[in-house]
């Protein structure tokens, strides 16, 4: 559908910074009251990192590389796998074999030139986590194993940083908002990552591609509305979505005030590592 | 009595308890599932003794992966 292309005139007070290309790239922002020029110009100004360039990710990283994300980091250690194209949309057959963040790179800045991006190709760990977390306004968590979700998240919520956790196992995924000082964090809900074999992963239960980009565009949403300001986040509450019933429920999450990272009670006062279990299959 | 399970309304027996709610809905790896009652975490140990009432809402919480490892794993293919 061809919508009439805003007239840069009709913005001269609030756009000086924009250009006319700029002005038309995000045309379909702008013109929403809730984004509107301020709203762009925050995105154009923000920077979220992506923890994990996989199903989850990928969505997340194109749709925020479309939306002029100013600045968007990407930290992965794997390497494309004919296996990842079924769901990890950013990267095609022709990355297998490359890093994944090079791929990703890549595919972003073929759909918006305008913005800066940061690979990071290497584990993130209790080592490196704080440091890498600390230039970003927001965090998406795209990781699937459970040491790293425990990771992310401790270290967010010790550097006060917002953050949107989610998973997916297959036709099902789930995702919730962590924001300083507001709502409980991830480790409130789970008090300590399951021991090996007790949770299936998700090479070994299966995903559906599409539920990954389900909930990875939603995770991308979570970024825009907590960088624009517009809406209610997913604070507090867990959003589920289960494809076979066509179902989403929204959760009620409480705190807990005896939380070992984020109440006052508090025993964890430096990201650690969790052991990760090494890998049957192959 | 009418309990909301996962946000369905639900038939139980008096004085269930969380544990026997736990089995009937058949909950895969239920150690490792939390559960709150009307909008509180309910400790593994009180699901034996927490008994439910006309009206509770409880809700499954499920332990979920997702996207990509960034692994240490041998093999790298997911
Ligand atoms: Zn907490």
């Amino acid at each position: 559908m061809r919508m009439p292309v805003l007239r840069a005139a009709s913005f001269e007070r609030n756009s000086m910074a924009f250009t006319n290309e700029q002005l038309e790239r995000y045309s379909r922002h702008i013109i929403l009251k809730e984004i509107g020029p301020k709203g762009q110009k925050k995105l154009m100004k923000a920077k979220v990192l992506i923890i994990g360039a996989g199903g989850l990710g990928a969505p997340a990283a194109l749709y925020l590389a479309a939306a002029g994300v100013g600045t968007i980091g990407i930290a992965d250690a794997d390497s494309v796998d004919l296996s990842n194209l079924q769901r990890q949309v950013i990267h095609s057959t022709a990355d297998i074999g490359r890093p994944k963040v090079e791929s990703a790179r890549d595919s972003m800045l073929a759909i918006n030139p305008e913005i800066t991006v940061h690979t990071y190709h290497e584990y993130i760990t209790s080592e490196n986590i704080s440091a890498i977390i600390r230039d970003y306004d927001f965090i998406l968590d795209g990781t699937d194993n459970f040491p790293a979700k425990f990771l992310i998240n401790d270290a967010c919520v010790l550097e006060e940083k917002p953050f949107s956790h989610a998973g997916i196992i297959r036709f099902e995924g789930q995702l919730m908002t962590y924001v300083p000082g507001e709502g409980p964090c991830y480790r409130c809900v789970f008090k300590e990552p399951p021991p090996k074999d007790a949770v299936p992963t998700c090479r070994e239960a299966g995903v559906v591609g599409a539920v990954a980009g389900v909930i990875g565009c939603l995770q991308a949403m979570e970024a825009v509305k907590y960088i624009t300001g517009a809406g209610d986040l997913l604070t507090g509450r867990l959003l589920t979505y289960n494809a076979l019933r066509s179902q989403f429920r929204t959760v009620p999450l409480p705190r807990d005030s005896h939380c070992a990272v984020c109440s006052y009670e508090r025993t964890i006062h430096v990201p650690f590592d969790y052991e990760l279990p090494t890998c049957d299959l192959k | 009595m009418t309990i909301v399970v996962a946000g369905e309304r639900k038939e139980y027996a008096d004085g269930l308890t969380v544990e026997e709610l736990i089995e009937a809905e058949k909950v895969e790896t239920p150690q490792y599932v939390t559960v709150t009652v009307n909008d509180t975490f309910l400790s593994n140990a009180e699901r034996a003794s927490r008994s439910l009432q006309e009206g509770d809402i409880v809700e499954f919480l499920y332990f979920m992966g997702g996207g990509t490892i960034p692994s240490l794993c041998a093999s790298n293919d997911l």
